[in-house]
Parts: C-alpha cells; sequence; structure tokens
C-alpha cells in the first residue's frame, strides 16, 4: 500500500496535468489562440453542449475543422511554427495545463490507495441483511470486509442471489450503489480501505477539501 | 358610500393608465394625478355630502380623460391592455355573462392545467311565460388576474387536450360551444401530448365539430389561439389583439438579435404596427366576424355594461350559428340582421332552440368548410389567366364526373355485379363438378412451358440495383460538384471519417457511412430520386405569395427569394407516380423563407388536397423543411393552419391517404395544424420535429433543453410521429406505405 501522504506531496510539487493537443488528422493548421498563458476553457453547459475555447482550426481537402480545449487551464506552450504548414495527425499542436481541482486531488489520491470492487453484471445490489442493518445504524464506515465473505445480494427482475466480496481485507471506505438503481457492469460497488491507513486517507481527504487552492 | 373604495378604485385606474401609456400622455396622468391627490388632501376634512360631490366630479374626470385617451392607443398598448391584471378574465365573463356555471375538472391551482378553464353554463332565456336554461359548453384560457399558476394564458398541450375533450362532451350532449381566447401562445414543450400535435388533433377534430362552435378573441396568440379559435362565428373584442407572433418575438426576429437580449421598444412597437393585429385589423380582412366594443381603454371586472352587451353578442351569434343551418328560420334570421345593425343587439327578445338535427349539422360543418375556405383569398397572387381558369374548372368538372362513375357508381353497382358473377361461377364450377367427374383423367397438371422457363432459366438483376450508364439526367447535388471534403457533426463522439463532398452529396445521398447522420439535401433529390422519372407534372405555379400587409422591406426580400430559388411560394405542388401509382405531392420548399407558409402556400395545399380527392389519389405532404407560419404575413399566414386542415378533414373523410414526411427541421404552425394532423407522419433521420425553436423555449419556460430535444427520435419516442426512415429508403418505403396502408386500390374506403 502507498504512503498517502507521499501522495499528497507528489501532488503538491505539480498540482497540474499536461495535456497533449494532437493534431486530429493532417492538414493545414491555423492557431486561434495567441499567447502563451492564455486561459482556456472547457465544454460548458448542462449537456455539455456549448464547445470549450476554440484552440486551432486544421484544414484538409478545403475543409476546415475546429479544435476546441476540452480541459480548463492555461496554454503552456504553443508550436507556433506550424501554423499555416502542413502537419501529420498525431502532431504536437499545444500544451495545455490543466490545474487539479479539490475533487480531482481527492479522486487521485483515493484512486491509488483504495480498492474498488466492481459489479459483475448489470443488476441492483443489495447488502446482506445484517451488514445492512448495521450500515443503517452506525455507517458504512465500521464494516471490516473480508476475502470471501458474504456481503451484497443481486438482484435482477426478482431473482436473488448472493456475491461473496473478493479482494483484500479492509475497512468498507465508500459505497457508490443505492438499492433502487441498476449498477451496469464493471462498475464500482464498494470501495475498501486498508485498516491501518483509514485515519490517514481521513485526515489527508480533509485536508485537500479545506486548504486546497484552485486554480484557473 | 364607501368613499374609501372608491378612491382606491380611482388610484387603480389612474394606474391601468400609467401602465398603459408607460411615459405618454404625461399631462392626462399628471392631471389624474394632482385632482387624485388634490381630493386626498381635502377629503378629510370635508363634510360627507362635500365628499360625495368632488368624489363624482373626480370620477367623471376619469370618464372625460379615458375617453379622451382611446382613440390614441397604438397597436401595442393594446397588447398592454390584454396582458394588465386588471383585464377582464374569462372567470369574469362566466360570472356575469352566464346565469350560472360549473367548473369542470379544475379548482384554481388543483387542475391539470389552470390556464385552461372549462365549464358548463347556462343562459337563461324567456319565451312567453316559460323560461328555456340553454345550456352552453364554456371553453378558454385564464389568466387570472396576474394568478402565477394560470401561467398568463399559456396553456399546455394537456390542457389543450382536455378541451379537446370537453369539445367531445359537448358534441355528445348536442349543446353548442362558446370558446374565449386569452392567451399570449401555447407553452412550448414536447411532453406528451405534444405542443404542436395537440393543436393540430385539435383543429382535426374541430374542423367537423357537429355543434356550433362561438369564438371570443381577446388576446389571440398564434397556434395557442387557434387550438380552441376554429368557430363558426369569430367575434374579437374591441382592444383585443390577434396575432401570429408577438410583437416581442417579431421584434427579435427583424433586429436579429441572440437568446437573452431585448430588442429595443421602438421597433418592438412599430412590429406591433405592421402586423396588424388589432380588432379593426382582422374584421377588415374578414378574420373576425365582429367586433364587441369595450368601454373605453379596455374592458375591466366593473364594466357591468360591456358584459351585458358580450352576453348578447354570444347569444346573438350563437342564434344566428343555429338558425342559419336550421330549416325554419325566415323571420327570425331577418330578425337578427336588423339586430346585429343596431348599436347594442338585444337577442333576449326572441327564442331559438339550441339544437341540431343530422341534417342541420351536416350543413353546419359544410359552412364552417366554405367559410374558412373563402378566407384569405385577397393575400396572394394568383396570376392564372381568364381562359387557364376555365379551363381549371372544366378539368375538375371532368375529375370529379369521372371519379364519380368510376368509384361511385362502378364501385357500388360493378362490385355488387361482381359478387353476383362470383357466386354464380362458384355455383357453375360445383354442378360442372359433378357432371364432369367420370370424364376427368387423373393425371399429373401439366406445366405451361413459361413457368418452365421461368423457373429454370437464370435470372436477371432487379431493375434499380446496379447504376446505369453515367448517371445522365439524374440530379446533382451543387454541393457534390465540390471537390472537398466534409466532416460527420458526430465525429467527435462517433469517430466518424471525413466524406468526399461527391460521395457524400452523390452517391451517399447525404448520408454519413460511419454513423448515419443525414445531411440536408435539397428539395430536388427528392423530386429525381423518389418519384418517378420523366412523371413529374408540377401544377399550380401560377399562385404567387404576396406581401398582403405591405409589410416594410418584405417586398424586396420576396422577389430575391423567387429570383433565387426560381420559385413563386415556398410550396411546390406536383402531380408524379412511385413505382406507377399515381400520388399528388405537396412539398414545403426550406430555402424559400425557411419554407414558411402563407396564404399562397397554404391556398396552394389546398388546391393539391382537391385534386387528390377529386382524382383518387394518396396524398405526400413532403416537408423539406419549414419555420413556422410567414409571420410577415400576420393573420393571413395564422388563418392557413384551420384552413389547410379542414381541408386535410375534407380530403381524409373521403377515403384518401394523407402520408406527411418530414426531412431537416420543421417546427411550429404548420406542425401544429396540416402535418401534425396527419394519423401517418415518418421522418427522415436526423430530422427535427417541434413547436418551438430552442431560443423560444429558453424564454418562455425559463428552462434549457438538451440539444437533441427536437430530434426525429425523441419526437418517435414521444408518439409524434410514427416512424424514421433512411433517405435512400424513402421510396421504397413509401411504395410499401401506400400499398399497405392505401391498401389495392390505393384508396382504403
Amino acid at each position: 500500500m502507498q504512503d498517502v501522504k507521499a501522495i499528497l506531496e507528489e501532488i503538491k510539487t505539480s498540482p497540474f496535468e499536461e495535456v497533449q493537443v494532437l493534431a486530429p488528422h493532417s492538414g493545414v493548421v491555423e492557431f486561434k489562440v495567441a499567447t502563451e498563458g492564455a486561459t482556456v476553457h472547457a465544454p460548458s453547459g448542462t449537456w455539455k453542449e456549448k464547445p470549450g475555447t476554440l484552440l486551432a482550426t486544421i484544414t484538409r481537402e478545403r475543409n476546415s475543422r475546429s479544435i476546441y480545449c476540452t480541459r480548463k487551464g492555461e496554454v503552456k506552450s504553443i508550436h507556433a511554427h506550424l501554423s499555416g504548414t502542413f502537419v501529420e495527425a498525431g502532431t504536437p499542436l499545444l500544451v495545455l495545463r490543466h490545474f487539479f481541482t479539490k475533487d480531482e486531488v481527492t479522486q487521485l489520491i483515493l484512486k491509488k490507495v483504495l480498492f474498488l470492487f466492481p459489479a459483475p453484471e448489470r443488476a441492483k445490489y443489495l447488502f446482506t441483511p445484517e451488514i445492512d442493518k448495521k450500515i443503517k445504524v452506525s455507517g458504512c464506515q465500521c464494516i471490516k470486509v473480508k476475502d470471501g465473505m458474504e456481503l451484497f445480494i443481486v438482484s435482477r427482475m426478482k431473482r436473488e442471489k448472493p456475491l461473496n466480496y473478493v479482494g483484500p481485507d479492509g475497512i468498507l471506505y465508500d459505497v457508490y450503489f443505492s438499492y433502487d438503481q441498476n449498477v451496469d457492469a464493471s462498475q464500482p460497488l464498494i470501495s475498501v480501505c486498508p485498516e491501518d491507513q483509514m485515519d490517514v486517507i481521513r485526515d489527508v481527504v480533509n485536508r485537500v477539501q479545506s486548504d486546497w487552492e484552485e486554480r484557473g | 358610500m364607501d368613499i374609501e373604495k372608491s378612491t382606491q378604485e380611482l388610484a387603480d385606474r389612474l394606474q391601468y393608465i400609467k401602465d398603459i401609456f408607460g411615459t405618454r400622455m404625461s399631462e392626462d396622468v399628471g392631471l389624474l394625478s394632482a385632482k387624485l391627490a388634490e381630493f386626498r388632501s381635502r377629503e378629510a376634512g370635508a363634510a360627507l355630502a362635500d365628499k360625495v360631490k368632488m368624489l363624482s366630479q373626480l370620477e367623471d374626470l376619469f370618464v372625460f380623460v379615458e375617453k379622451k385617451l382611446d382613440p390614441e392607443l397604438t397597436p401595442m398598448d393594446k397588447v398592454r391592455i390584454v396582458r394588465h391584471p386588471q383585464r377582464i378574465t374569462l372567470k369574469d365573463i362566466l360570472e356575469f355573462c352566464y346565469d350560472n356555471y360549473t367548473e369542470i375538472g379544475g379548482q384554481d391551482e388543483y387542475s391539470i392545467d389552470p390556464s385552461m378553464v372549462i365549464a358548463r353554463a347556462y343562459i337563461s332565456r324567456r319565451q312567453g311565460d316559460k323560461v328555456h336554461n340553454q345550456p352552453v359548453m364554456v371553453i378558454g384560457q385564464e389568466k387570472g388576474h396576474g394568478q402565477d399558476f394560470r401561467n398568463g394564458g399559456s396553456v399546455k398541450p394537456w390542457g389543450n387536450a382536455k378541451a379537446l375533450q370537453y369539445m367531445k362532451v359537448a358534441e355528445t350532449e348536442n349543446i353548442p360551444i362558446h370558446t374565449y381566447v386569452f392567451t399570449p401562445g401555447a407553452f412550448p414543450i414536447e411532453d406528451y401530448p405534444g405542443a404542436a400535435q395537440q393543436i393540430a388533433r385539435n383543429l382535426y377534430e374541430m374542423a367537423a365539430l357537429r355543434v356550433p362552435v362561438i369564438a371570443c378573441f381577446s388576446e389571440g396568440g398564434s397556434g395557442g389561439a387557434e387550438a380552441i379559435a376554429l368557430g363558426d362565428a369569430r367575434l374579437m373584442l374591441s382592444h383585443g389583439y390577434y396575432s401570429v407572433i408577438s410583437p416581442e418575438g417579431a421584434g427579435a426576429i427583424e433586429s436579429g438579435i441572440r437568446q437573452g437580449q431585448r430588442a429595443p421598444i421602438e421597433l418592438i412597437e412599430s412590429c406591433a404596427a405592421r402586423l396588424k393585429i388589432t380588432a379593426s385589423d382582422n374584421l377588415r380582412m374578414g378574420y373576425v366576424d365582429r367586433v364587441v366594443q369595450e368601454p373605453p381603454l379596455g374592458a375591466r371586472p366593473y364594466h357591468y355594461d360591456f358584459f351585458k352587451r358580450l352576453r348578447q353578442e354570444m347569444v346573438l351569434a350563437t342564434d344566428e350559428a343555429f338558425l342559419s343551418v336550421k330549416g325554419l328560420n325566415f323571420v327570425r334570421a331577418r330578425a337578427i340582421k336588423r339586430r346585429k345593425q343596431a348599436a347594442l343587439a338585444d337577442s333576449e327578445s326572441f327564442f331559438v332552440r339550441w339544437d341540431l338535427d343530422e341534417g342541420a349539422a351536416d350543413r353546419l360543418v359544410w359552412k364552417r368548410y366554405s367559410k374558412f375556405r373563402n378566407l384569405s383569398r385577397h393575400a396572394y397572387l394568383d396570376k392564372t389567366r381568364l381562359a387557364g381558369r376555365v379551363a381549371d374548372v372544366l378539368r375538375q368538372m371532368s375529375w370529379s364526373t369521372y371519379s364519380y362513375f368510376r368509384y361511385e357508381f362502378l364501385g357500388t353497382y360493378g362490385k355488387k355485379f361482381r359478387h353476383f358473377l362470383e357466386e354464380a361461377e362458384a355455383e357453375a364450377r360445383v354442378v360442372a363438378g359433378r357432371v364432369l367427374r367420370p370424364f376427368k383423367s387423373t393425371g399429373v397438371k401439366k406445366v405451361d412451358s413459361q413457368t418452365i422457363q421461368k423457373l429454370t432459366a437464370l435470372s436477371c438483376a432487379e431493375e434499380g440495383v446496379c447504376l446505369e450508364g453515367d448517371g445522365a439526367g439524374g440530379y446533382v447535388s451543387p454541393k457534390a460538384r465540390e471537390d472537398r471534403a466534409v466532416s460527420c457533426p458526430n465525429a467527435p463522439s462517433h469517430g466518424c471519417l471525413d466524406l468526399w463532398a461527391p460521395d457524400l452529396f452523390g452517391d451517399f445521398a447525404g448520408v454519413c457511412q460511419y454513423c448515419g447522420h443525414h445531411f440536408p439535401m435539397e428539395y430536388q433529390w427528392v423530386v429525381h430520386n423518389v418519384l418517378d422519372r420523366d412523371s413529374v407534372m408540377e401544377f399550380g405555379q401560377d399562385l404567387e405569395a404576396g406581401n398582403p400587409l405591405d409589410y416594410v422591406g418584405f417586398d424586396q426580400k420576396l422577389v430575391d427569394a423567387k429570383k433565387k430559388l426560381k420559385l413563386k411560394s415556398a410550396c411546390v405542388t406536383y402531380e408524379a407516380s412511385i413505382e406507377n401509382m399515381k400520388v399528388v405531392v405537396g412539398m414545403l420548399v426550406a430555402p424559400f423563407r425557411g419554407g414558411t407558409v402563407g396564404a399562397a402556400e397554404g391556398e396552394k395545399f389546398i388546391r393539391a388536397l382537391s385534386r387528390a380527392r377529386k382524382k383518387h389519389y394518396p396524398f405526400l405532404a413532403y416537408v423539406h423543411g419549414t419555420a413556422g407560419i410567414r409571420i410577415q404575413e400576420g393573420t393571413n399566414g395564422v388563418i392557413q393552419m384551420p384552413r389547410v386542415t379542414m381541408a386535410v378533414r375534407r380530403y381524409i373523410e373521403a377515403g384518401g391517404l394523407y402520408l406527411v414526411l418530414y426531412d431537416t427541421n420543421s417546427y411550429a404552425g404548420p406542425v401544429a395544424s396540416f402535418l401534425g394532423c396527419s394519423p401517418y407522419q415518418f421522418s427522415v433521420r436526423s430530422a427535427n420535429i417541434g413547436f418551438a425553436g430552442p431560443g423560444v423555449i429558453k424564454e418562455t419556460t425559463g428552462t434549457d433543453i438538451p440539444p437533441d430535444y427536437h430530434l426525429a427520435y425523441n419526437a418517435l419516442a414521444r408518439g409524434h410521429i410514427q416512424g424514421i426512415w433512411d433517405r435512400r429508403e424513402i421510396r421504397h418505403n413509401l411504395v410499401q406505405a401506400f400499398q399497405i396502408i392505401g391498401g389495392r386500390n390505393l384508396y382504403y374506403r
């Protein structure tokens, strides 16, 4: 198991992700963002129907196609020398710097330290009655799970069958399903955290939520 | 006398004047304010007798100023009047015009749609010593003096469905219907039954309601108004408006502003004037039959004399509707005519029984059809020469005569004769079989050489499977002549590769080979690829779109459109065949002023339907695209909604097969009337079908809608259309539909 604090420190040293924008196909490139350091926006709107900032156009066979920004952030570098020239598919055009939000940092840490138990098939999932009772009384983090433990009931079209947990031992960190909603196959049902890491993780997540400064 | 109450009423009247005129007429408003303030300051120390006297003088002054201001009202002022919370509402009318009423299916906000009020009411009339309580179904939008839950009289689809349900109830009960139009427009949502589709259904049913419908307009906002206003008599309140679009909407379109912005107020005022929305304009154009005069500056709930007048007018109009189709009516019909000319009609002095027998109901429906058929004839240009018109009349007579002999005479007697022959043949066979049985050989049946040839020879490829020659004479889209690549709009989500324009718009018929997205094609593509080659005969070319309201700047736009597209209106009508099946086609062409429907388009559509009915051909309405009713034609355009729907109903009732096919984008009025009323509506993939565009929905409902809200698949899921076709299969599907729905004779009754 990885050291949570070390992961956080690592993220802190470079609190961003660099996204390379590549030419989707060959063509003549025309950049639409002028300066390095310019702020760019991701698609917005309820349905992400409003496209992000227009970064460049690429023209092939008299067909001009727009390249829009997909992540919020700022332009780190532009390969300006390519402007007006013919490039091949996959040629790097720009590098964007996306600064992590609180949620992204939390997700990054949790993804590294937690074990996610996936749903084997599309169905509704429930905890077994005694586990369910405990969760309702004192929350999910009071449950210790063990490999092979009978934890879930799979309910599909009125037929029910038990499902055993398979994975490392630990504490049930979070639950990602509800009894009345279908869960798709391979979507996570629960996350499990090693018992000794539990306090550290809680502490780090709280610190991220309270202290992390979002940029841009 | 309650001085305080009367003073408050005067203050309300002053506020009303201020709201209507805004900053204009400040002198009169100032005078009234000063006098009211003076009265209030002197009132405290004065004796009661003096107070009453002063108040009476002040009231006289208000009456005088209101009378003086009334002629100054502009069309936009009238829009403000009908939307004012002090304006009379349907509930006031029910209270003061009818002798008793019961509201049906709603109590304030506890209703499926509080903006639509339905009531069973009665009007008591005396004949000698007898009192007759004449029942009537009252249907109308309720604005509710500013009650939020009434939604300003903007009715949701289910509200209109409720109205239709009770119209049918009135028909069953054989009682007349009074409708009151108090709506700025229908609430533009697509949830089932759908704004457009429900209005279309209402119009279709109202076209043949077998009881009189008397409509009275206060605020007649386009499609929402038409949903209940297709009547035998249409009255209009003198300070109301009846329009194709709100002046604000017209202003927004004129100024080309984007969502969220407001058009300049001067432009909105001038649009209100240009659209000719007032009662006198509509009376002049013939879209309302009579104007009910209101008190100066519009009727408010305390104008009891006005309610008396309105009651008289409604009763008179109902009497007239009944008498015009009843047998014994001579004296009373003349009396009504005389009384209509009098300033205040007195309809209570004689009695008309409000019920119809079968024959009279038939006459009523026919009269309603004729009335609407004759409307808006001044609003289009018909350049057919006299000789052409005579020839046309003769041709139509010959079709009717042929159809009569072919389908009715021979259809009826021929069928009987055929049935007799079939029976006789069957009898003869039995007898022959018995007589000849001893002489019959029992050998194997001999197969003729033709069948052997058919079964053993190699088959040829079906016609049309292979491309023939170099496609000479076929249609080539101008977009296919460009040497360029085209990206599919679904490329980011579906990974579609670029397509070469000559491939895409040529061989692929505008369909993305990777995801099936349909790019828009020209209407000529359908003419050349769906209809049989050399079978297409256009008719009605001499009908031209005009500018009946002399809308400023529109003449030039029309000239440009006509020149550019070499068309004279947005509707093109053809007689053609598909796989040798004769068919009449009515097309709405998107590039001509957005495929909007005005008087010329409506008339062409009606004539095409009439041709199909007389020749007993199926009818295909191909909607290449339509943005709605042409706003520059005002009510001349709106009236096409009931007009054409009635023609569709007549065609369908005569046994015709009316099939609608949507392509690209189809919105608003036409979908909410003569297209949406078809029981067989299909759509080409990637088309958008709906009532109002996203901008209008956002503005009206305040909610964002998803980008795929109007997509054909969603329309199908909501039950608005009956199927989605691939463009490359239109011809095949049409043949299939005509054969299966139309039956053996392509004429299903």
